[in-house]
């Protein structure tokens, strides 16, 4: 399962290995390994097989294969999928079996894909860790002691300990990017609209955007290609063409202007983060990148910003969340009582806290100082990208302030908001945004750069992440998941 | 910004339609208020004549045409539901009357 | 205290069912009486990821409206989520318009009596509907087949002055999004719902009393009595020194009353915002350019373009743009007719004969058996004199039962009318020798007995006399 995306459709295609080899292998990893790093929700070994046959028969009669076939894809448990059970972490949805698929699962089958089972993530996708997931927390493949980071860590963390050779994941504020970082894999947000929000459960509608979580930044291109494209059945989908993502990936980055926003590297940075980066800018500059000093000003805006405006959307999103149609019900004396004890009882305290953040944000006599307040300073932090990108082609930023962090250590909310800082920024503007890493912390943790890129200029990020991704050459097993690998003589009893 | 009061956070937990036990209204009201206290630095932006952008890329409306795809079946229609009595979803009685 | 001494100010909103094949966001279908949920998607169903897309027939249907209410419309209009539960409403949320609605002051004139009186409307803007509840002992049953269904909301300045007013402009509108072919404005199914805001005040004052809302007066007869009822307790409490609550009623069409709705335990917070999956509804040249092509021409125009251009009865013009398909048919007469002076002559045959003949067989306007080409033939044939009017009578029974021409019933059946003299004067001759008492009585002074002369020779004839020629012809025969 160490495979990227194109050696394992390499040797599909050279019937070097079958689709069904690969299913076995990863459910017998994942049995091994899952239950002690928590990764999935629900597998769907039975699908994964007969998706893996149907591959192998396609392949032995030399019929033309997908361009993902027979690779193994975790999704996480917000994207919709048809009769395999879907939560979104939260036990409201808890037993709910969709009737439909999301069009990013629509996507990867109809490109041979084998989705292997659902990842988990905080609640709704609110959350920088996993720890305010419903069901169990994810342990970071590098050290099982700290969390993956959120709210896709079990995808991250699927991909990082060879779970799974790909999987997709949302960014509502970072919610790839952040995880990715400290699970040491490649996460890449696109810029909204680019992949079909159909049948992505919604968190906050003008910030989520469904992007790969991958091994290398070819595999993160290949996946986007393989989602990306107007979807009529979302209004915010964009009608425009999807260029080849893989064609510019070698190019480097002689040439290109990278911009270091100012903003981003204040105080408050981990010594360790900051050195990876100050590196990786070395050898940006090394190899040719013009680095280019420019200021986003109301940076420091964007958090307040998007603690107002996704709460909004959160509270209003989740008002379907009722004990009707669908999902978790606690019978009451009445309508009233039914709701709020439905409501109470299927919530868990983060979503409980931005529906009621949201909520009071939307109220008549509120909405201009908080709601609308938000959406007009999000259009300056616009402006800012706007503005800075007629200096450069890219931003180079970190992802996170810090490495993955302990469990528990972000038990206050405000802390935990802060986590998303150098995050938000990009979904408040729509722009793409890579996570790759870059290099490790003295503990040997993994570090992440991000590129923020144009609106569309997803090919730019990767390219750049590529060449970033050629320096640093992270290739090792994580420690964390080496220690839970089988071993010839002692089984596979973790500590 | 403003301060919440207890009887604030019942008014919009009523409104969200979320039970709270009372030991979590005392900790959402010091959370929330903490979370907005975080947020002052929004009260002071100069934010005069700006737009508020409530998309995050400009689009206009795409519409779809008027045509009719095939229903879900009414037992995939039905499939979720806590409960349901043959082919309708099952509430309890409307008591408090309808809360708009 | 008398009624009088007090004027009533309402205002409505009528949510209007446009007529579309699919939903407004979504493609299950709309039919009415379906079974339960079986007109469904994720979208209608509110499923989790599920996301919405705007009908562009919706669009179309309320652009009509609002051109033919000469509203202002918004090039960009924005749709919002307005947030209550309630289990009809699956998202929790209504998509709706709020502060930037399509349509923004337009009017709808009014007949009242032969007057046209012009209400001003605040808004017309889109909305969903919701799905149904019905509560069954202690539980409801919930039914979404309806929800998603594309609305209207048409909301009035608060000028209407009487329930007759009120329950008038509810049949105008009516008249009028049938007219526009947006909706099929069936009563009996809830297509038109009409909300009244009602308030009294003295007359003279300024200052508008509180109002009241009344819901579920979903028909022209309910609208009336409801709204009468309303001004009558409102004026019988502020007379008696009391104060109007401020309340939702619901009107009782049984008991012939109204009832508070709903306590008021807990204020009303829509929380509207943009709805976040709907980026701005933008209206572009091209389609406003088809909209104003398609659009007729208005029943109130016709009506005065009838009477003042047609010089038709106000009566009849009122009746003949009662429904478009009859003033569409009258036109179509109109357009075939060679003389167009005519047009009170082929009102009355419309009006009289052909419209008798429909309502007789229960058959529309639409679906008659008869052209507006034939009525215009036959209508010749008489007005040139080929038959009398008591022919043509017989003449359009038998074309609107068998579809032939009249001109071949005409001459099949010999039936054309006898003007000359050298055919008359015998037959006047005869029926003279044949009745010499009658004769002499009407020489004698009892003039009234002219008739029977002329009875006389209809008789001989089978009607086909001239009846003016023969009288002429008579009167000078009689005299000598």
């Amino acid at each position: 399962m160490s495979a990227t995306i194109a050696d394992v459709t390499r040797r599909i295609a050279a019937g070097e290995v079958t689709a069904e080899g690969l299913v076995d292998d990863a459910f017998a990893r994942i049995g091994t390994i899952d239950p002690h790093l928590g990764a999935f929700l629900a597998l769907d070994e039975r699908g994964a097989r007969q998706t893996a046959r149907a591959i192998d028969k396609a392949r032995s009669a030399n019929e033309p294969l997908g361009p993902l076939a027979g690779v193994p894809i975790a999704l996480k448990d917000n994207l919709v999928t048809k009769d395999l059970a879907t939560t979104a972490g939260s036990r409201i949805l808890e037993g709910w079996l969709p009737p439909y698929d999301a069009h990013v699962v629509e996507k990867l089958r109809a490109a041979g894909a084998i989705i292997i089972g659902k990842t988990n993530l905080d609640e709704f996708g609110m959350g920088s860790s996993t720890e305010r997931s419903a069901f169990k927390p994810t342990k970071n493949p590098w050290d099982l002691s700290l969390v993956p980071g959120g709210s896709s860590g079990g995808s991250a963390a699927a991909v990082a300990a060879n779970l799974c050779v790909a999987s997709l994941g949302t960014d509502t504020g970072g919610s790839i990017r952040q995880p990715a970082s400290f699970c040491g894999v490649v996460g890449l947000k696109p810029t909204y609209g680019r992949v079909s929000r159909w049948g992505v459960i919604a968190y906050a509608s003008s910030l989520d955007q469904v992007g790969p979580i991958t091994k290398t930044v070819a595999d993160a291109a290949h996946l986007l290609q393989v989602i990306a494209g107007h979807d009529p059945r979302d209004a915010t989908s964009l009608p425009t063409a999807v260029p080849n993502f893989a064609a510019a990936l070698e190019a480097g980055v002689d040439g290109l202007r990278i911009g270091l926003p100012r903003e981003y590297f204040g105080e408050g940075i981990d010594p360790g983060v900051r050195a990876a980066l100050d590196e990786t800018i070395e050898a940006l500059r090394a190899n040719g990148a013009t680095i280019v000093d420019i200021s986003l000003p109301h940076t420091h805006l964007a958090l307040p910003a998007y603690y107002l405006v996704a709460p909004a959307e959160a509270s209003s999103n989740l008002a379907r969340y009722d004990g009707v149609r669908f999902g978790k019900r606690v019978e009451g004396v009445d309508l009233l009582d039914m709701y709020k004890r439905s409501r109470g009882a299927g919530f868990g305290p983060e979503v409980k806290r931005r529906i009621m953040l949201g909520t009071y944000a939307l109220r008549a006599g509120y909405y201009d100082a908080y709601y609308k307040r938000a959406q007009q300073v999000r259009a300056l932090i616009k402006r800012d990208f706007d503005e800075a990108f007629t200096r450069c082609d890219v931003i180079f930023t970190p992802v996170a302030p810090t490495p993955a962090f302990a469990f528990g250590a972000k038990a206050n909310p405000v802390d935990m908001y802060l986590a998303d800082v150098f995050t938000l920024s990009c979904n408040l503007a729509g722009l793409p945004g890579l996570s790759v890493p870059c290099g490790f912390t003295k503990a040997g943790l993994p570090v992440g750069a991000q590129l923020l890129g144009k609106p569309l200029d997803e090919a730019t990020l990767l390219r750049t992440g590529a060449a970033i991704e050629r320096w640093a050459d992270i290739t090792e097993t994580p420690p964390g998941v080496a220690t839970l690998e089988p071993k010839p003589d002692q089984g596979t009893q973790p500590s | 910004m403003a301060q919440l009061s207890r009887t604030e956070v019942e008014e919009i937990a009523l409104l969200a339609r979320l039970h709270l036990e009372p030991d979590e209204t005392t900790r959402l009201e010091t959370e929330l208020a903490a979370i907005l206290e975080s947020f002052g630095a929004l009260a002071a932006a100069n934010v005069e004549g700006i737009a508020p952008m409530t998309h995050a890329v400009p689009v206009d409306l795409a519409l779809r045409g008027d045509q009719v795809e095939p229903s879900l079946s009414v037992d995939d229609a039905l499939r979720g539901a806590p409960k349901r009595a043959g082919d309708v979803f099952l509430v309890p009685a409307i008591v408090t009357g309808k809360s708009e | 205290m008398s009624l009088d001494d007090f004027e009533p100010v309402i205002g409505l909103e009528i949510h209007v069912q446009l007529a579309t094949h699919a939903k407004a966001f979504s493609p299950s279908g709309i039919e009415f009486g379906a079974p339960p949920n079986s007109l469904t998607d994720p979208t209608v169903l509110g499923l989790p990821g599920a996301l919405p897309v705007f009908n562009a027939a919706a669009l179309q249907c309320a652009l009509a409206l609002g051109v033919a209410t000469g509203s202002q419309i918004r090039a960009r209009s924005r749709f919002s989520r307005k947030h209550y539960f309630y289990p009809d409403q699956p998202k929790g949320y209504q998509i709706s318009q709020f502060d930037e609605p399509l349509c923004e002051h337009g009017h709808l004139d009014v007949l009242l009596g032969n007057t046209v009186k012009r209400v001003e409307l605040q808004r017309i803007h889109l909305e969903e509907d919701a799905g149904k509840n019905m509560h069954v002992g202690s539980v409801s049953h919930v039914d979404l087949n309806r929800a998603g269904i594309p609305l209207v909301e048409v909301v009035t300045a608060p000028v209407i002055t009487s329930a007759d007013e009120a329950a008038e402009f509810m049949r105008s509108l009516h008249r009028l999004v049938r007219w526009l072919g947006i909706s099929e404005a069936d009563m009996e199914r809830g297509h038109l719902r009409c909300d009244a805001n009602v308030s009294v005040r003295r007359k003279g004052e300024d200052r508008l009393g509180t109002r009241t809302e009344l819901k579920n007066i979903n028909s022209f007869k309910f609208v009336q009595a409801a709204i009468e009822h309303e001004i009558t307790r409102q004026v019988r409490i502020v007379d008696g020194g009391g104060r109007i609550e401020r309340e939702t009623r619901l009107w009782d069409a049984n008991a012939g009353q109204s009832a508070p709705l709903r306590s008021k335990e807990e204020a009303n917070d829509y929380r509207y915002f943009p709805d976040p999956d709907l980026p701005p509804l933008v209206v572009e040249g091209r389609v406003m350019a088809e909209v104003l092509r398609m659009l007729p021409e208005l029943p109130v125009p016709r009506f005065q373009r009838y009477t003042q251009e047609l010089g038709l009865a106000a009566d009849d013009a009122k009746t003949l743009v009662g429904e478009r398909a009859l003033a569409d048919y009258f036109d179509a007469a109109l357009a075939a007719h060679p003389v167009k002076t005519s047009a009170r002559t082929l009102a009355n045959w419309i009006l009289t004969e052909l419209l008798g003949a429909l309502n007789a067989a229960g058959v529309e306007i639409a679906a008659s058996p008869m052209t507006p080409e034939t009525v215009s033939a036959l209508v010749v044939l008489v007005e040139t004199g080929a038959i009398s009017g008591k022919i043509g009578k017989e003449i359009f029974e038998e074309s609107y039962r068998t579809g032939e021409a009249p001109k071949t019933i005409v001459e099949r059946r010999g039936v054309t009318q006898i003007s000359d003299e050298a055919t008359l004067v015998p037959l006047i001759e005869q029926v003279i020798i044949a009745n010499p008492k009658q004769v002499e009585g009407y020489r004698g002074g009892k003039e009234s007995l002219f008739s029977f002369f002329v009875g006389q020779v209809m008789k001989a004839t089978q009607g086909r006399a001239n009846p003016v020629v023969t009288a002429e012809l008579l009167k000078a025969r009689l005299k000598g």
